[in-house]
């Protein structure tokens, strides 16, 4: 140790709190991901590698179903957002403060600051009107509903991009005789585009991920994959819904590490 | 006669702020730029240097007067739509674009054909000696490179107007000097009118054929760097370029009665005004004995050496300072020291009469 | 001094422009976020339907409900103890689930910024990814590790601790577990912005002018990186009091909290009034709990740095 010299940084015991902090974050996830790949038939014992519930659950109707809809909803939902996020980040961002602008502010980021149970019972009371007046209960609900609350997730990375962006670049982009939309296609968008792809990516694992406001605004046999895992519940977790876990978790992994890359570039 | 002015303000004013709070960041500017020159807007930060420029560029818009260019009131256009182009202060290269099409941003926009596209961007390129750079993005080059990248893109539309605004500010030393005269051959190989801003006075003087000194938002004076430097025309102007020793005193009858006693010669074209103050660049002080006539008696103060000349600080009878530059001489200078009496004299025609 | 014409024209150009392209935006946001919210409000004042719904009478029974019932007998009010143990319990199990993802979470933020840069990028990746993992997925997950034949008990009776499974699934401990473990990285993030903005050579200093570590933490780095501190607390406490899957999953409907309770009114309960009543409820107290946060950032800011 005194090798080492008097480190003015470590605190005692800090380090081994944080060797338990991820040691307890990964280990349940890590036994999840183990679960699915057990060949037994209960949860209770260990049958060997299999992916049998890989297959079984690829097999399911039901849950093919619902991946394809989780899927729709939130291509659609992020594609909504993402669009709406970068029109809104366009106009919020490096344009001298306006009257309004903090009222803007605040509805973008009111998904984040109301609770989730609290909109959920909220688009439950308004689209089962909504339902019962227009007759039509397709999807559309949950791509509106997942749609509004992703548009704080994209707008965030956007809205970071654009304030990062030095503003003299399109400056120079009229001074060399770029129109407004030449300016935006040749120098705005490219430069914000990682921003655009990052807030997108946010936009669609949270779509993805959601569970509370689905269960409470589908309509019968509207099942995503989180609402029908959590239906799954009432019969115990099965290794089915471990592999539908595993699957999931490593889209978000994936997802993720596209979206650190993206975000690094930046330098 | 006007056919040969490129640029010209016309009693522009702006503001920023409303109401109490109002800044004029112009007052009430007027000048005319000719064609072809290089033309220097110099003055401290916060003067409305940098706003005069952005007025003729087009990004801002005065709040009242007009900006022609080759007389035509281009007060209302976008700066798109004016052939005038800008060598910004952090350059703004685009930094998802390579060297070669920055540089053929501005003739892409206009539309040219992509023919003369690549033609005009690889002669900017050879202008500013960046061929080999061509296929780098902007972020590999170095801050002198990235300098001549701007100037290049800013360049190739061949505008009517190059504004230049405070480009060499980013740069070290040595090659700021470099990137001088660099400009300087560039201005004299396109024949383009430059108008360039800086708050530095040798930059200004070097390169400049005509300079503007501005302060709180008003040109004070416009002339060549000489004039400029000998001929301030006022006390800020005076003490913004160079240094400068302050006498006070009265005018009367071509002589300029000291406050601290004795007299100076001055134009006797000079009407007699009362209180005035006299302006003399340390280096047209000459120091000789005390016993001279006609020499104002003066005690040194201190003696600063600066290597290729040295300062000798001297009090006058009435405590006003006086500094002298003297050129260094290998053996120290001799018979000065510290609190040594000595006389002063001004060279002929170096006192300069300032109205306040 | 007033703008020229030119000027004004821009200048409204600018702000009609912001305006324009935040439209969309703010149309979806009113439709399907905070539009809603107000028909909540009204609906919290109207008298319930027999199968659910509303009939449109006014009412302020449901704002009364929160925490009186009526009793069928002798129609008189009496505190209804059952809605208060709910209250009760989501309070407690949130300033539980804050104070525990603190201990753990703020030596955890320490460590990570104090890596080495390439190392601290990597070790808040690793934070991130639970972070933005499906919160039923990680519930599942410590459920696995939980339930009575799961790791943890699997683990306890090979060494022979206990001789029989420990029944911590369906109480209120499983929650408590549930939502640390879920929420952590919510506490983690924003301590580490705070270290992480903090200048260590502070550290030398304290130690220099012969405080010990203990003092060192306490009188120098805490209160410095206390604006963090309110985030991430704040950051744990809200979505915790308003929790609705871990609980429902890990409480097995029986340790309901708040969200529960709500959602209970919808279906079951068919006292929508009541719901609302209770989502609004929840709703201010995550308001108040936001304009503390407003404040203490504010000022943590304005004599922080």
């Amino acid at each position: 140790m005194a090798s080492k010299g008097f480190d003015a940084t470590s605190l005692p015991g800090f380090t081994a709190i944080a060797a338990i902090a991820f040691i307890a974050l990964y280990a349940p996830i890590i036994t999840l991901v183990g679960y699915s790949f057990n060949g037994a038939n209960s949860i209770s014992s260990w049958g060997g590698f299999s992916f049998r519930w890989y297959e079984a659950a690829w097999a399911n109707a039901t849950v093919q179903e619902a991946t394809i809809r989780s899927l729709v909803i939130a291509a659609s939902a992020s594609l909504i957002a993402t669009t709406a996020a970068t029109m809104a980040a366009l106009g919020t961002t490096r344009r001298g403060s306006f009257g309004g602008q903090t009222f803007i502010y605040v509805m973008i980021n009111q998904p984040l600051m109301v609770p989730e149970i609290v909109t959920a019972v909220a688009l439950l009371i308004v689209f089962a009107s909504v339902k019962v007046a227009t007759g039509y209960t397709g999807l559309g609900y949950l791509i509106l509903a997942h749609a509004a609350f992703c548009i704080p997730f994209a707008y965030l990375p956007i809205r970071a991009r654009l304030e990062g962006m030095d503003l003299s670049l399109e400056t120079a982009a009229a001074d060399l005789y770029a129109n407004p939309w030449q300016t935006f296609r040749h120098v705005t968008l490219p430069l914000v585009l990682p921003g655009i792809i990052a807030g997108a990516m946010l936009a669609f694992v949270i779509s993805l991920d959601d569970v509370v406001i689905t269960e409470f605004v589908k309509s019968a046999g509207q099942d995503t994959l989180p609402t029908y895992m959590l239906g799954q519940l009432r019969r115990g977790v099965t290794p089915e819904v471990n592999a539908i876990s595993t699957v999931l978790l490593g889209l978000t992994v994936l997802l993720l590490t596209v979206f650190f890359l993206l975000t690094r570039k930046r330098d | 006669m006007t056919e040969t002015i490129a640029v010209e303000a016309r009693n522009a004013i702006k503001a920023f702020g409303q109401g109490d709070v109002a800044v004029r960041a112009l007052d009430d500017v007027s000048v005319q730029i000719r064609k072809g020159e290089f033309f220097t807007l110099l003055g401290p930060s916060g003067c409305g240097k940098t706003t005069l420029l952005r007025l003729i560029a087009g990004f801002e818009t005065p709040t009242s007067g007009s900006i022609l260019l080759d007389g035509k009131d281009i007060t209302s256009d976008p700066p798109n739509r004016r052939p005038v182009n800008t060598v910004f202060q952090s350059y703004a290269l685009f930094p998802h674009l390579t060297v070669a099409q920055n540089v053929s941003f501005g003739l892409q926009m206009q539309g040219r054909p992509k023919a003369e596209v690549t033609a005009t961007t690889d002669r900017m390129l050879a202008l500013v000696r960046l061929e080999a750079m061509a296929g780098r993005k902007t972020s590999q080059l170095s801050g002198g490179q990235q300098q001549r990248v701007a100037l290049a893109r800013a360049l190739a539309p061949q505008p009517k107007v190059l504004l230049l605004d405070e480009p060499l500010s980013a740069l070290d030393l040595k090659l700021r000097k470099e990137m001088q005269t660099e400009l300087k051959r560039l201005q004299t190989e396109t024949g383009i009118t430059f108008i360039f801003v800086t708050h530095d006075q040798e930059e200004a003087l070097t390169m400049s054929d005509r300079i503007g000194v501005m302060s709180a938002g008003k040109i004070l004076q416009i002339g060549g760097p000489r004039d400029i430097y000998t001929r301030p025309a006022n006390r800020f102007v005076a003490s913004f370029i160079g240094e400068t020793n302050f006498l006070p005193g009265t005018l009367r009858d071509g002589r300029v009665i000291l406050a601290s006693g004795g007299s100076i010669e001055v134009a006797a074209t000079l009407r007699n005004a009362g209180n005035v103050t006299v302006a003399v660049r340390p280096e047209q002080v000459r120091i000789v004995p005390a016993t001279e006539p006609d020499a104002l008696p003066a005690t040194i103060t201190d003696l600063v050496y600066f290597g290729t000349d040295t300062h000798c600080h001297m009090a006058l009878a009435d405590g006003s300072e006086v500094v002298a530059r003297l050129q260094s001489s290998v053996s120290g200078e001799a018979g000065l020291e510290r609190g040594g009496r000595v006389g002063l004299r001004f060279a002929p025609g170096a006192a300069q009469v300032l109205g306040e | 001094m007033s703008m020229s014409a030119g000027e004004e024209a821009a200048k409204r150009r600018r702000v009609r422009d912001g305006w324009l392209l935040s439209a969309p935006a703010l149309l979806l946001l009113t439709l399907a976020a905070a539009g809603p919210l107000l028909v909540v409000l009204v609906y919290s004042f109207l008298t319930p339907g027999q199968y659910g719904g509303v009939v449109w009478e006014f009412s302020t029974d449901a704002w009364v409900g929160i925490l009186f019932t009526r009793d069928i007998f002798t129609e008189t009010m009496q505190l209804a103890d059952a809605h208060l143990a709910i209250f009760w319990r989501s309070v407690r199990l949130s300033l539980l689930t804050t104070l525990i993802t603190f201990a753990v979470g703020f030596p955890t933020a320490w460590f990570i910024a104090t890596r080495p840069p390439k190392a601290r990028a990597l070790w808040l990746f690793l934070i991130t990814i639970p972070f933005w993992t499906n919160l039923l997925i990680r519930t599942f997950a410590i459920n696995e590790v939980i339930r009575n034949e799961g790791i943890l008990n699997s683990v306890l009776m090979a060494a022979g601790i206990i001789a029989t499974p420990i029944q911590i699934l369906y109480t209120d401990t499983a929650v408590l577990i549930g939502m640390a473990y879920v929420y952590l990285p919510l506490m983690v993030l924003p301590l580490f912005a705070a270290i992480d903005r903090f200048d260590m050579r502070l550290l030398e200093a304290g130690y220099d002018l012969y405080a010990n570590r203990w003092q060192v933490l306490r009188r120098i780095v805490l209160p410095i990186v206390k604006p963090g501190i309110v985030a991430g607390s704040i950051l744990v406490f809200v979505p915790s009091l308003g929790a609705y899957v871990t609980p429902r999953v890990l409480g097995g409907g029986k340790q309901m909290m708040i969200g529960n309770f709500i959602e209970l009114q919808f279906g079951q309960g068919r006292n929508w009034p009541l719901g609302a009543s209770l989502s609004m409820l929840l709703l201010l107290i995550v308001l108040a709990a936001l304009l503390v946060y407003v404040r203490a950032a504010g000022k943590g800011g304005a004599h922080g740095q």
